[in-house]
């Protein structure tokens, strides 16, 4: 007898375990190399000091430290504070104007102007600006925050809405879409990759707002943790808040990869 | 005095004309279109006179090179767009911006690609407003399954074929309900053996909702297969060079392209589509 099996054990194109899951399983092991590496040339061989490079694990000792002190925590519920209530403003803002602008051709010719000289202003030399104006409380962080996240969000919506579908537009006004309905039904819906898009960078200016405007000056906050430390030539403690913040960073910048994905299922699927 | 409904009733009866196969729909008379060209900082004349009358439950099909303005003419037929001069009438009235009376079949890739098959097909619908979540559903569910899409409600555009995008497409002007259904070379993005099929479909939906339809194309055989009138067209200044009745019998299958009768109206029409062209 002659077993035959019509389907063969591999069709060409069909990936391999390691295949389908490369990313995760190159990118970590990336990771680990560097680390076991890094360790290696900071503790056991010792060629740098602690104080210039700690070694990793001497890190994850800093942030256990940190992660278990009630000052540490009182530092993250401001800055916190500070990022919700500057980003969460400026994506009120960056939206609301951003599509005001996009749909009405008139507002957008006015308010361009200042628009794009504020956008090419490195806004974070605003920051000492901000401290004459709302003090070294929060309210200078928030301004910090509002104005390095609202305008890179302002200025994605707007694109969205001026790159709509001339076609898909034409199509609802054939219907007798009001412009109101226009709006509603076209223009928010279509701009949603762009409004998305515009967050992603929104956040990564609003934690450099975050850390920076703290770095100026602050009464609490990781950003005046770190400075603190660098000060008193903690390094760990300094590598412990940039490995936060960036993990942070990291969080909101999948949680929005959530969002866009939630928001796209209508989007052919890249296969 | 107050009338009651009844005599109001017997009032407007009389004033409206009785309908049938003579009753114009749509009545084109001297239109002219012209827009403004940027580049050149001058306006240009895409219609150049149009005079038409169709009437209720005709399908006319305007055939013409690129740059005669048969789009033009349709998307003032739409209410996308005014008309220079002359008068452009749809049932006694004259067009002023887009209505429900009219219903637009677009080339591809109209579908909003963000909302379902099945909400694509309200879309007229729940932009007018006025039938309730039970209606609408019977209505874009009827559609559906007379164009042929039942069960892709659910779908998204990009998940459909070209021709059943087209066939989403009619499904959604249909759902609007118009007097008058205006395609806009709906299947001139299709592959020669969809837009076939696609062909033979339309007609019988036409025959089924016995809409009014103005058809633009520019592909000869699609135009006297589907037409009552053949509008030929030429180009710069866009005028009607000549209309062609096209006396084939109903329903037509696709084999009737092999008729004899419809080879002469098709050299007839390339012939009059060449002289434009040498003008």
């Amino acid at each position: 007898m002659v077993l035959v099996s019509d389907i063969p054990s591999r069709v060409p194109g069909q990936p391999t375990p390691f295949q389908r899951h490369r990313g995760w399983i190159l990118g970590g092991v990336s990771i680990v190399v560097l680390l076991v590496l890094w360790q290696l040339c900071t503790a056991v061989w010792g060629l740098t000091k602690e104080m210039i490079l700690p070694a990793p694990l001497t890190i994850a000792r800093s942030i256990g430290t940190l992660l278990v002190s009630g000052e540490f925590w009182h530092d993250m519920a401001v800055s916190g504070q500070e990022f919700a209530i500057g980003f969460g403003l400026a994506i009120v803002v960056g939206l609301v104007l951003g599509l005001v602008m996009g749909w009405f051709a008139t507002l957008q010719k006015v308010l361009d102007p200042f628009v794009n000289f504020l956008n090419s202003t490195p806004r974070i030399a605003l920051a000492p600006l901000f401290i004459i104006w709302f003090g070294i409380g929060i309210w200078s962080k928030v301004a910090v925050i509002f104005f390095g996240a609202v305008f890179p969000i302002v200025i994605t919506t707007m694109a969205g809405v001026m790159n709509l579908d001339p076609l898909l537009l034409r199509a609802a006004r054939s219907f007798g879409a009001s412009n109101m309905q226009m709006f509603r039904t076209v223009a928010l819906p279509g701009a949603v990759p762009y409004i998305l898009s515009g967050l992603r960078l929104g956040v990564a200016h609003a934690l450099t707002g975050v850390v920076v405007g703290e770095f100026i000056a602050a009464n609490a906050g990781v950003g005046l943790l770190m400075v603190r430390a660098a000060q008193f030539y903690d390094t760990p403690t300094v590598f412990a808040g940039v490995v936060i913040v960036a993990s942070l960073g990291l969080l909101f910048t999948s949680l929005l990869g959530l969002a866009e994905r939630r928001f796209q299922a209508w989007k052919p699927s890249k296969s | 005095m107050v009338l009651s409904p009844s005599a109001r009733d017997v009032g407007t009866q009389a004033t409206t004309p009785a309908r049938g196969s003579d009753f114009v729909v749509l009545k084109a008379e001297g239109v002219k279109i012209h827009y403004w060209v940027e580049r050149d900082r001058a306006a240009f004349c895409a219609v150049d006179g149009i005079d038409i009358e169709i009437t209720e439950g005709e399908f006319v099909v305007i055939v013409g090179p690129s740059g005669c303005g048969k789009t033009t003419f349709l998307d003032a037929v739409g209410g996308l767009r005014k008309i220079s001069s002359g008068r452009l009438e749809l049932e006694g009235e004259p067009i002023n911006g887009p209505g429900p009376d009219r219903a637009i079949v677009f080339q591809q890739a109209s579908l909003f690609p963000w909302k379902t098959v099945h909400a694509n097909v309200a879309y007229g619908l729940t932009i007018a407003g006025k039938h309730s979540k039970t209606e609408v559903k019977e209505i874009v569910e009827g559609n559906l399954n007379l164009v042929g899409l039942a069960g892709f409600g659910r779908s998204y555009p990009s998940e459909l074929s070209g021709g059943m995008q087209q066939r989403a497409n009619l499904a959604r002007a249909l759902s609007a309900d118009p007097e008058m259904l205006l395609l806009d070379e709906p299947f001139g993005a299709l592959d020669a053996q969809t837009r076939d099929t696609m062909q033979e479909e339309l007609l019988r939906i036409w025959s089924v909702k016995k809409k009014t339809a103005l058809f633009i194309t520019h592909d000869i055989k699609e135009a006297i297969y589907l037409a009552d009138r053949v509008v030929v067209m030429s180009a710069r200044p866009g005028r009607i060079a000549e209309i062609i009745h096209i006396d084939l019998p109903r329903p037509r299958s696709l084999s009737i392209r092999r008729d004899p009768k419809f080879h002469e109206y098709e050299e007839r029409i390339t012939a009059l589509l060449e002289k434009g062209r040498k003008k």
